[in-house]
């Protein structure tokens, strides 16, 4: 208890800095922050009247304080654009950004595994060298190239799922796993990449180490020591690059959805920078933040299932 | 060590005094050279770009999307201009940010990371602003940024730093941390060295390695999330060739012509691929653990 207490009470001070730092990227642009907040097409009336309403006149300190417990009460101000609130706008896309990431997971888990269990057994032989190019390859070809790829071939030319756009759970789960099959595979085929190099090099490192060599002894089979043995050893390093590459899939998401027209978060993102909507902007760069050290605080929670001297 | 643990190799001739092989020889691999070449080949296609292509920027509006010929040998993009000089001179852009993010990543993240490592209460400081700079993701970080400070080359270099720095940071530091823990380093502390001369004499000299090693990689990361920049629109201007922006053109007449989109995409990515792999050879050169065996 005393460790997941401790470890959600370090994320604090690292969530405020970011929200100090989210909060100043309007600051250190240059101009004035209130003519960057109204648009481009703001007349000098509506620069005022945002000057006043955001408090852009106080103190920095103030204006942070005012924007902070603000934030704390999940009011993160209006969309320039379409003034809606930026909580809403954000609740509103959540969907189909977390289906395609957690489709995404579940696709690189599937794919990374298996092929870094094989690369670390099989290490520098022909099959080693071939999954390890693949791997490099993989986190060497962008998201929105592969993304094209996967829509020519399987979308355009063999027309098995459909070219873009997302249907919501509500038309039924198959429906919407379809619509994001492509995305999420081009997805994890880079996030996959990434986690096999590690998968591998994990496994090696427990491969080495003389309890395999007693399983072995113990006349057990391949695949069991493999699995059992090594890969629960080598679980640790394993979840923290997922931990740490979801950091990587983020960005990617934002970029997928825009390939795939998906209206998600990342869509919103990329919608709000090109409006230069930054209420928005902001938002979605603190939602982001806020999940991925909340994920990393499961990843350092989720330690414990692998490593029994981290429970005591 | 057990003293009395047989040896695992039989007393045969002993081999030991080995020379250790050399990390020049990492230059040597075919990989290696490989990877070499092509950068080496994209930097010449950059540099020669007025030599090879026509001008990228020059509309022709008759002959928009027209297919290869003798003047446009990869044919003409939405707006007639020459697909063949837009990627040549696309190599540029990419090129210029690779280098300019790898080294003002190397040139910030040694500096701060071994601040960092160095001394004790402001190294908690850095680190803790480290942490926190890591937990925003760092392609909606450079796109913010980009945005924030509008279009242009300088703006979109600064946008990739700023992210990559605490990277550089994390490791820069944890060299310093193991470094100063090596007895040499406290013996060197005990006869007087100064601090300064602490860091050139003894701690630089041991960053390089991993700090070359990181600097590739953020090189190819750099190449990629300039891509980005442009592919979403907030990269250098639009009329500069660029690979991301030429795939962010070709978007709207990919069904027709996908080969639009495939230019680009494949030098991007032969570019970043032999970055990466270069990044991969020097790591195993420098760190012999790569080098385990495996299998059961």
């Amino acid at each position: 208890m005393a460790y997941i207490a401790g470890r959600i009470l370090a994320a604090v001070p690292i969530l405020i800095i970011v929200s100090v730092f989210i909060f100043s990227l309007v600051h250190i642009a240059p101009g004035d922050p209130a003519v960057l907040l109204a648009g481009d097409n703001a007349t000098p009336q509506q620069v005022s009247e945002i000057r006043e309403r955001l408090h852009l006149d106080e103190p920095l300190p103030v204006q942070f304080g005012i924007w902070a417990v603000k934030a704390l009460q999940l009011d993160l101000g209006q969309s320039i654009y379409s003034g809606q609130p930026v909580t809403r706008l954000i609740a509103q896309r959540v969907e189909p950004t977390l289906v395609l990431g957690f489709v995404t997971l579940v696709l690189t888990v599937a794919i990374a595994l298996p092929l870094g269990i094989i690369a670390a057994w099989k290490a520098n032989t022909v099959v080693d060298r071939a999954i390890m190019g693949f791997a490099v390859l993989g986190f060497s070809v962008p998201v929105f190239a592969i993304g094209y790829s996967l829509v020519y071939v399987f979308a355009v030319e063999l027309r098995w799922f459909p070219v873009q756009g997302y249907k919501t759970l509500a038309n039924g789960p198959l429906e919407t796993l379809r619509s994001v099959a492509l995305p999420a595979f081009a997805l994890a085929l880079v996030f996959a990449a990434l986690i096999a190099r590690v998968t591998r090099a994990a496994m090696l490192e427990v491969l080495n180490e003389n309890h395999i060599r007693t399983a072995r002894a113990k006349g057990l089979g391949t695949a069991r020591i493999l699995i059992v043995h090594a890969l629960k050893s080598a679980g640790v390093p394993i979840i923290t690059v997922i931990g740490i590459g979801l950091a990587t899939l983020i960005g990617g998401v934002v970029v997928t959805e825009s390939v795939f027209n998906i209206p998600g978060i990342g869509r919103l993102t990329v919608d709000a920078i090109t409006r230069r909507d930054y209420p928005v902007v902001q938002g979605v760069i603190l939602f982001f933040s806020a999940m991925l050290i909340g994920v990393n605080i499961l990843v350092d929670l989720s330690y414990a299932l692998f490593d029994p001297r981290v429970r005591g | 060590m057990s003293v009395t643990a047989p040896s695992e190799k039989p007393a045969a001739a002993p081999d030991l005094p080995r020379a250790r092989p050399s990390r020049l020889k990492v230059f040597a691999e075919p990989t290696t050279l490989i990877s070499l070449i092509i950068i080496g080949g994209f930097v010449l296609m950059a540099l020669c770009a007025p030599l090879i292509a026509s001008d990228p920027i020059a509309i022709s509006p008759a002959e928009r999307l027209d297919g290869p010929s003798g003047a446009a040998p990869l044919g003409r993009d939405h707006l007639g201009r020459d697909v063949f000089a837009r990627a040549v001179y696309g190599a540029r852009v990419s090129l210029s940010v690779g280098f300019a993010v790898a080294a003002l990543t190397t040139i910030f993240g040694v500096a701060i990371g071994v601040y960092a490592g160095m001394s004790r209460v402001g190294g908690a400081l850095v680190m803790r602003l480290n942490d926190a700079m890591m937990a925003i993701p760092a392609v909606l970080l450079a796109i913010a940024l980009a945005a924030l400070f509008r279009a242009g080359l300088l703006a979109v270099i600064i946008a990739i730093t700023v992210p990559e720095v605490p990277r550089m940071v994390r490791l820069v530091r944890s060299v310093v941390l193991g470094v100063k823990a090596q007895p040499y380093v406290t013996a060197a502390v005990s006869v007087g060295t100064s601090g300064l001369a602490l860091v050139f004499r003894h701690i630089l000299p041991n960053t390089l390695g991993p700090v070359l090693v990181q600097a590739t990689y953020a090189c190819a990361s750099a190449i990629i999330a300039s891509a980005v920049l442009s592919f979403l629109g907030v990269g250098t201007a639009p009329e500069t060739p660029s690979w991301g922006g030429m795939m962010a053109d070709a978007r709207r007449y990919f069904r027709i012509h996908p080969e639009l989109m495939l230019y680009p995409g494949i030098l991007l990515s032969l570019l970043v691929l032999a970055v990466n792999i270069l990044g991969d050879r020097l790591s195993d050169a420098l760190d012999p653990r790569k080098l385990k065996r495996g299998g059961l």
